[in-house]
């Protein structure tokens, strides 16, 4: 695109992390500031009391100038606001939208609603200046597992999803089982690197009628059956052997559906993102596969894989350069699904 | 207080769907046990019961999932990863709770001080022996 440099300021805010983020045209970072980062109470002088998220409404306001700031720019310079509406915690959504909505309405800046999961398959523009729909892509984090054909920029249809748990919270659940701490997705990955992946056959859900859906609830059960089991018994836990069949059944069942998906839709690229991506024993094994079907693999660093505002950026430039704007009175959508728009 | 034996994951479904029955605007069930004991699948039996055809996915990282049923709507909730009831309260938690909308919370047990006293508490076991038998246990609403 010639002319004007587009900048979008983009605000996250949907569950834990309060996030916001200076992108340039889609897939230039100028500022990406998480409010773990940043010393709260010291640089806003106190709490705000009787307001739902509090810790959201504390956050917010330090964060958006940090990122300015980062940035280097005013927020006159911004040309539109970008804001996760949904999915997400209600509370917490709505702090992000009304922060943004008073931005927008100041600034008379277009409004731009996001959905969070577009925004981990945005993450990949960031890295990735090249690629171009259509590709398949999967997210697979805490809280969702999906893989979505991604036929244009706006245009995403929902292939698989699961019907249970996602799979980063199985990684989650398993590491607490076996004691290994919090986040588990990690230790879990460190443990198996000692294992061995054919120890024990844990399930790989398939569903006869729709083939790209999850399930991940009956792996997390057989897993605990097993801690169980040798429990009883008082016997050593094979800790690393569990941690390596897990993963391997939970990985090949992420690798299956999304190449799967991606030979049915004829794509040349797939994509992963969402926290899931940074698990190195699943890019190994997404690196096998579309290597062996002639497919180019894309994902982003882990700092993009988490949840993050620039990546809510990224995604509120594509509907800038199509007009999708949000009007002021966009509420938060707690269940949006991907596909859809709600306002 | 009463006891049921289920025997594998159908049969917890099919006794939250009979429990949706029962419930009334405004109701919540606080549901306690360890992972894997069926708590997940109970709620998918609730929602069925609601008329809700959607998948009924853990809400442990999104903490809440909501559904609108034919009469009701469903808020999910999952405190599994909550440290402190502090934590619960700087998200909104208590203004589900008096709503008339219905309210399932997993792991209950963690931020007791925050579940209201006419709360309906459902505890999940795990048999020794048999993997999939669960025994659920039911308090604040009469056997019948």
């Amino acid at each position: 695109m010639k002319g004007k440099d587009i900048i979008i300021l983009g605000i996250e805010s949907s569950c834990d992390e309060t996030s916001a983020a200076v992108v340039v045209n889609g897939r230039e970072i100028l500022s990406n500031v998480i409010s773990t980062q940043v010393k709260l109470h010291a640089e806003y002088g106190g709490v705000v009391p009787e307001i739902a998220s509090r810790k959201h409404v504390e956050s917010i306001i330090p964060v958006i100038d940090k990122a300015c700031k980062e940035a280097n720019i005013e927020l006159e310079d911004v040309d539109a606001i970008g804001v996760t509406y949904g999915p997400g915690l209600v509370g917490a959504l709505l702090v992000g939208i009304a922060a943004a909505k008073a931005l927008a309405f100041t600034l008379g800046k277009p409004l731009i609603g996001v959905n969070h999961i577009d925004g981990h398959v945005c993450a990949n523009y960031i890295s990735h200046k090249q690629l171009e729909p259509p590709f398949v892509c999967l997210i697979a984090s805490g809280g969702h597992s999906h893989i979505v054909n991604i036929v244009d920029y706006r245009k995403q249809i929902v292939l698989g999803r699961t019907r249970d748990d996602a799979a980063g919270e199985a990684f989650d659940k398993i590491a607490r089982v076996l004691g290994l701490g919090y986040p588990g997705g990690p230790l879990v990955e460190k443990m198996a690197e000692q294992g061995d992946e054919q120890a024990f056959n844990f399930p790989r859900v398939n569903f006869k009628d729709s083939t790209y859906d999850f399930s991940f609830s009956g792996l997390k059960t057989a897993v605990i059956n097993v801690v169980n089991q040798y429990r009883q018994k008082n016997e050593t836990l094979p800790v690393a052997d569990i941690c390596a069949s897990f993963q391997k059944a939970a990985v090949d069942v992420l690798v299956d559906h999304t190449m799967g998906a991606a030979s049915v839709t004829g794509t040349q690229n797939v994509c992963i993102a969402g926290g899931v991506a940074a698990n190195k024993f699943l890019r190994k094994n997404f690196e096998i596969a579309c290597s062996k079907a002639d497919i180019q693999l894309f994902y982003p660093p882990i700092k993009l894989c988490t949840d993050n505002a620039a990546m809510i950026a990224s995604s509120a430039y594509f509907s800038y350069i199509e007009n999708e704007f949000a009007p002021l009175n966009l509420n938060a959508v707690p269940g949006l699904k991907l596909g859809e728009k709600h306002f | 207080m009463w006891e049921i034996i289920t025997n594998n994951e159908l049969e917890t479904i099919e006794l939250g769907e009979k429990i949706a029955g029962r419930l009334n605007k405004g109701d919540i069930l606080a549901l306690s046990g360890d992972l894997g004991t069926g708590k997940t699948a109970f709620v998918k039996g609730i929602a069925k019961g609601f008329g809700i055809n959607d998948y009924i996915t853990s809400p442990t990282f999104t903490l809440v999932h909501s559904y609108k049923g034919t009469e009701f709507e469903l808020h999910h909730f999952d405190v599994y990863r909550i440290n402190d009831e502090e934590e619960l309260f700087e998200i909104g938690f208590e203004e589900y709770l008096y709503e008339d909308d219905i309210c399932v919370i997993e792991w209950a047990d963690l931020i007791k001080n925050l579940i209201p006293n006419h709360s309906i508490w459902i505890y999940f076991e795990r048999l020794e022996g048999g993997s999939d038998q669960r025994r659920i246990t039911i308090k604040g609403l009469e056997e019948k």
